[in-house]
C-alpha cells in the first residue's frame, strides 16, 4: 500500500513537471560540474573522494571554496567551518520555502532538504508562487533529483576529461579555480552594498592573509558581509 | 580516512542549513535582517578566494605587472563582466595566463 503511494507520486504529474522545469538550468550547471570534476584532482583529491563530494555535500560553491581551501592547506576542521558559513544562507531558502513541505513525510523532508541548493530553492519558489499553480512538492522533488543527477554525472565527466591532462600546472589549470570565483562574483555587483562588500573582502584578503589556520577567510567573510549589510540597511533608509 | 571525514563534515553541516527550518519551521521564516546579513556572504567569500588566487598564486603576494597571473584575473574579470559566464571567464583567464607568460 505504502509502495503503491509512493510508486504514484513518483510517477505523479507534478513530479515530471518538475524535471521539465530543471532541464534549462543543467545548461547552466552542467558547466560547474565539469571544472568541478576538473579541478579536484589539481587540489590532490582523488577521483573518488571528487566524486563523493558532489554526490554527498552537494553544495556547488562551497564544493569550490573546500578546493580553494585545500590548494592553500587548510585545516579539514576550517574547511568544514567554512562550508557551515558559506551555507549559511540556506537557512535563509529552507525557511522560506518550509511551509510548502508541510504535509511531505519525514524522509521525503530529509530528501528536499537535501536537494535544497541555489538553483533548486529559485526555480521551485517562483513555480509556488505563480498565482494559480498548485504547489505540489512533487514538482520540487522531480526537480531536485534531476539537477542532482546532472551534478554528479557532470562531476565524473569532468575527472575524465582531466585524466586526460599530464600536468595541470604546467597548462596553468591552477588559475582555472581564481577565474571560476571571478566569474562567480563579477556579474553580482549590481549595487552599491554588493560593491563595498566586495572591496573590504578583497583588502581583508590582501591584509589579512598568512592568519593561521585560514582565519582570514572567516574573517573576511564576515567582516565584509557586515558592511555589505550595513550599506544596504543605510541606503534603504536614507 | 581523513578525506573521508572531511567530505561527511562538510555535508553534515550542509544538511543542518538545510533541513534545520525545513524540520522546525512551519509558518515562521528568518528574521528580515538575519536574511538580508546571509545574502551578502556568497559575494564575501567568493572574492577571498579570486583575490588571493590571482594576486597570490603561491601564497606570497605579487602586485606587479610581471606576475602572468595578474593577467589572467584581468581577462577574467573583463570577460565575467561583459558575459556573466562563467565558462567563458575560465578560458579568457587561461588564455590571459598563457599570454602573460609567452610575453613576458
Amino acid at each position: 500500500m505504502a509502495q503503491e503511494r509512493a510508486q504514484a507520486a513518483w510517477q505523479s504529474a507534478p513530479f515530471w513537471s518538475g524535471v521539465r522545469a530543471a532541464l534549462p538550468l543543467l545548461l547552466g550547471i552542467t558547466p560547474y560540474g565539469l571544472a568541478f570534476g576538473l579541478l579536484g584532482p589539481t587540489v590532490g583529491l582523488s577521483a573518488a573522494g571528487t566524486v563523493a563530494m558532489s554526490a554527498i555535500v552537494f553544495a556547488g560553491s562551497s564544493q569550490f571554496v573546500a578546493l580553494g581551501l585545500l590548494q592553500s592547506g587548510t585545516s579539514y576542521l576550517l574547511i568544514v567551518l567554512s562550508t557551515l558559513v558559506v551555507n549559511l544562507r540556506h537557512l535563509l531558502y529552507a525557511g522560506s520555502i518550509a511551509p510548502y513541505f508541510r504535509r511531505l513525510s519525514p524522509p521525503r523532508k530529509a530528501l528536499a532538504s537535501f536537494l535544497l541548493a541555489d538553483e533548486t530553492y529559485a526555480v521551485a519558489i517562483a513555480h509556488f508562487r505563480r498565482p494559480g499553480a498548485s504547489p505540489a512538492p512533487e514538482f520540487y522533488l522531480g526537480l531536485g533529483l534531476t539537477v542532482y543527477l546532472d551534478w554528479v554525472l557532470s562531476t565524473a565527466a569532468g575527472l575524465a576529461v582531466g585524466g586526460l591532462v599530464p600536468d595541470p600546472t604546467a597548462l596553468g589549470l591552477d588559475f582555472a579555480l581564481p577565474a571560476t570565483f571571478i566569474g562567480l562574483v563579477v556579474p553580482q555587483l549590481r549595487d552599491r552594498a554588493a560593491w563595498a562588500t566586495c572591496a573590504v573582502s578583497a583588502a581583508i584578503a590582501i591584509l589579512a592573509r598568512g592568519l593561521p589556520g585560514r582565519l582570514d577567510i572567516l574573517l573576511a567573510t564576515l567582516v565584509a558581509a557586515t558592511v555589505g549589510w550595513g550599506v544596504e540597511t543605510w541606503r534603504s533608509r536614507s | 580516512m581523513a578525506l573521508a571525514l572531511l567530505i561527511l563534515g562538510m555535508a553534515a553541516v550542509t544538511f543542518l542549513t538545510r533541513g534545520l527550518p525545513i524540520a522546525i519551521l512551519s509558518r515562521r521564516t528568518l528574521p528580515a535582517g538575519l536574511g538580508r546579513w546571509l545574502r551578502h556572504i556568497p559575494v564575501a567569500v567568493f572574492t577571498v578566494i579570486a583575490v588571493q588566487g590571482t594576486l597570490a598564486p603561491t601564497g606570497e603576494f605579487h602586485l606587479s605587472l610581471g606576475s602572468p597571473y595578474i593577467w589572467g584575473g584581468i581577462a577574467a574579470v573583463v570577460v565575467a563582466w561583459r558575459t556573466g559566464n562563467v565558462f567563458l571567464t575560465i578560458l579568457a583567464g587561461l588564455a590571459g595566463l598563457w599570454l602573460g607568460r609567452g610575453c613576458l
